[in-house]
């Protein structure tokens, strides 16, 4: 196990450093100066030449590099062009909002996905198979901005249960996670079935069967235990899905979080802010992989780490 | 009892010899296709939308440019099916203009995200080695931004545009595709038949061509399908958010994004645009399901 982790960890290295270049020339990679967009438009030449060496701009670009890279280590992430103030205080606040809004996202999404893919597998070809299997397609379908606007219009603005945005109370919560959720409760669903249909076909069922074990016990004991591995893996590659779809969410129910940030920064051209964001989400998504690769392991015993 | 036993089975040889003489892949397939009813009128469907694109501007009931404020943010009637916008403008119209954008974004992205990720799988599976290392390992830097992040910063360096967002769209679909291809390149490429060419002396560039390609081509399709749903979606996203194609055009995504402000008085604008996306994306994802099933059974999600 621990040489495993080493392994998995000297591999990700090499990703984060390309990562870490890639996001470090973003700034480069925009047509026009760096140090005129940091100076502002109407800044004289002089103004423009002095930002360049308070930046640093004025040096090679692998002394940048290794300057950049030593400002990252400190925690040094740059000042915000918008709001003036250090992008890692901004990026700081706006972590937890994003953070509980995927997860309980992610929370609803499993349990109802599970749900509906057990219930499919287990009815397969019938009735109840065929409407979990479109509610799930159809939920792969829905525009998220779009359910989120008509879940607004009905239970914010009709029928008055919820707020239409912002985060104050769990109430605040509901609406959002909802919508960030579906897609992920569409694509776990449909996993869940097509990994348990597979495991129900195994000689171990049939054997549990015939030594009289009830259905339930079959189905949840024996059979979704092992149909959960590839979901697990399945599921935990969604968290990606979620950061992505809470861009588009924030936006949505004005959530105080990176997501919203990050959109905002792109309309004022921050671009200190859309890198730090970024390299965050890479990070986080890097690391989320990881964490589901060393799952992978503790559930399914079969794998050894060699 | 015995006598009958043997017709049966008789008839079931007679049968099968039959079918095995008359079916060619294509009829093979065409009959698995026909059985997935959903996937079969959804087919029926993307034709329908395709027929639509080509001819949507010249057979839209009103003027989808035109300001007419003398009837503002009207719900839907006989006159305007969908109701108007906030510039007067029919819903309807507009949605059935703009039925061509949305498919053109999606198919365009896609297709040049298919042919990108096909070479790079091609080579990546074919020749293996540090080949096969360095291309997957950019596969793995591109996939460690989640999808639609990645076109927002592709986005925030080339600038808001419906063209950039087809771009932004294709790179994000690049490393799907190489990922496929390297993997059905690596099936095709221990087979007897691609052994034997290798044998008598073919080339590599006719060896991936003609051997090899061939065989990828149907993971290759199915995902083309799936992936077009998401392509339209994510680019509505972006429209919406303002990145993607900008106000007067008739993007579903930006037409909706309009209608946000009236969402308390006037809750047709975004409704009706995003049923359109729905409902396309929908037809998409079911024709990918229904081909999956029909080409490629061991492909799950």
């Amino acid at each position: 196990m621990l040489r495993f982790l080493t392994k998995r960890l000297l591999e990700i290295i090499p990703i984060l450093l390309v990562v870490s270049i890639l996001i470090f020339l973003f700034v480069h990679m925009i047509p026009g100066d760096p140090a005129r967009l940091v100076a502002g438009e109407d800044a004289t030449l002089e103004d423009v030449e002095l930002v360049r060496k308070e930046l640093g701009l004025d040096k090679p670009l692998h002394e940048q590099y290794i300057n950049y890279m030593a400002n990252l280590v400190k925690g040094d992430l740059g000042t915000s062009l918008k709001t003036k103030r250090p992008v890692t205080e901004e990026v700081f606040e706006r972590f937890m909002p994003t953070f509980w809004l995927t997860f309980w996202s992610m929370v609803w999404a499993v349990v109802i996905g599970l749900i509906i893919g057990v219930v499919s597998a287990t009815k397969r070809n019938k009735w109840q198979d065929y409407l979990g299997m479109f509610g799930a397609v159809s939920g792969l379908s829905l525009p998220s901005f779009w359910l989120g606007l008509m879940l607004i219009q009905l239970f914010a603005v009709t029928l008055g249960w919820f707020p239409s945005g912002g985060m104050e109370s769990w109430k605040s919560y509901i609406l959002p996670s909802f919508t960030l959720g579906t897609g992920v409760a569409a694509v776990v669903a449909r996993f869940t079935r097509s990994s348990l249909m597979d495991v129900l076909k195994e000689d171990y069922i049939r054997t549990g069967r015939s030594k009289g074990l009830s259905e339930g016990k079959v189905v949840w004991g024996h059979g979704l235990r092992n149909a959960m591995i590839p979901v697990v893996t399945m599921t935990g590659l969604q968290f990606g899905f979620l950061l992505g779809g809470s861009v588009v969410i924030e936006t949505v129910f004005s959530w105080p979080g990176l997501g919203k940030l990050l959109i905002d920064s792109v309309a004022y051209r921050d671009y200190p802010v859309i890198q730090a964001e970024m390299l965050i989400f890479a990070l986080e998504f890097i690391l989320i992989n990881l964490i589901v690769d060393l799952l992978y392991g503790v559930l399914n015993p079969q794998i050894r780490y060699e | 009892m015995v006598e009958l036993k043997l017709s049966k089975k008789e008839e079931y040889m007679k049968l099968t010899a039959e079918q095995i003489t008359s079916r060619t892949p294509f009829s093979e397939f065409w009959r698995k296709f026909k059985k997935q009813k959903l996937a079969f009128i959804s087919f029926f469907f993307v034709v329908f939308l395709i027929l639509l694109a080509a001819i949507g501007p010249y057979v839209a009931p009103y003027d989808i440019s035109e300001p007419d404020y003398d009837s503002v943010l009207l719900g839907p009637s006989a006159e305007h099916w969908a109701g108007t916008d906030a510039y007067g403008r029919d819903i309807f119209s507009r949605i059935v203009a703009g039925t061509q954008i949305s498919l053109f974004v999606g198919l365009s992205s896609v297709l040049l995200g298919a042919i990108g990720g096909t070479v790079f799988g091609l080579l990546a599976g074919y020749y293996g080695k540090w080949v096969d290392r360095i291309i997957m390992r950019i596969c793995d830097v591109l996939l460690a931004f989640p999808g639609i992040l990645l076109a927002i910063g592709i986005i925030a360096i080339l600038g808001p545009g419906l063209g950039n967002v087809v771009i932004a769209v294709a790179i994000f679909s690049i490393p799907v595709f190489a990922r496929i291809v390297r993997s059905s390149t690596l099936a095709v490429k221990s087979t007897l038949y691609v052994e034997a060419t290798k044998s008598i002396g073919a080339k590599p560039s006719r060896i991936i061509w003609k051997h090899i390609f061939p065989g990828t081509v149907s993971s290759i399709i199915v995902y083309f399908t799936m992936r077009i749903g998401s392509a339209i979606l994510t680019a509505a996203s972006l429209s919406f958010l303002g990145l993607g194609a900008q106000p007067p055009t008739p993007e579903w995504g930006a037409m909706l994004s309009g209608g946000r402000d009236y969402l308390n008085i006037a809750p047709h604008v975004t409704l009706f645009p995003g049923l359109a996306i729905f409902i396309t994306v929908l037809a998409f994802n079911l024709l990918g399901d229904g081909l999956r099933d029909a080409l490629d059974p061991k492909i799950k999600d």
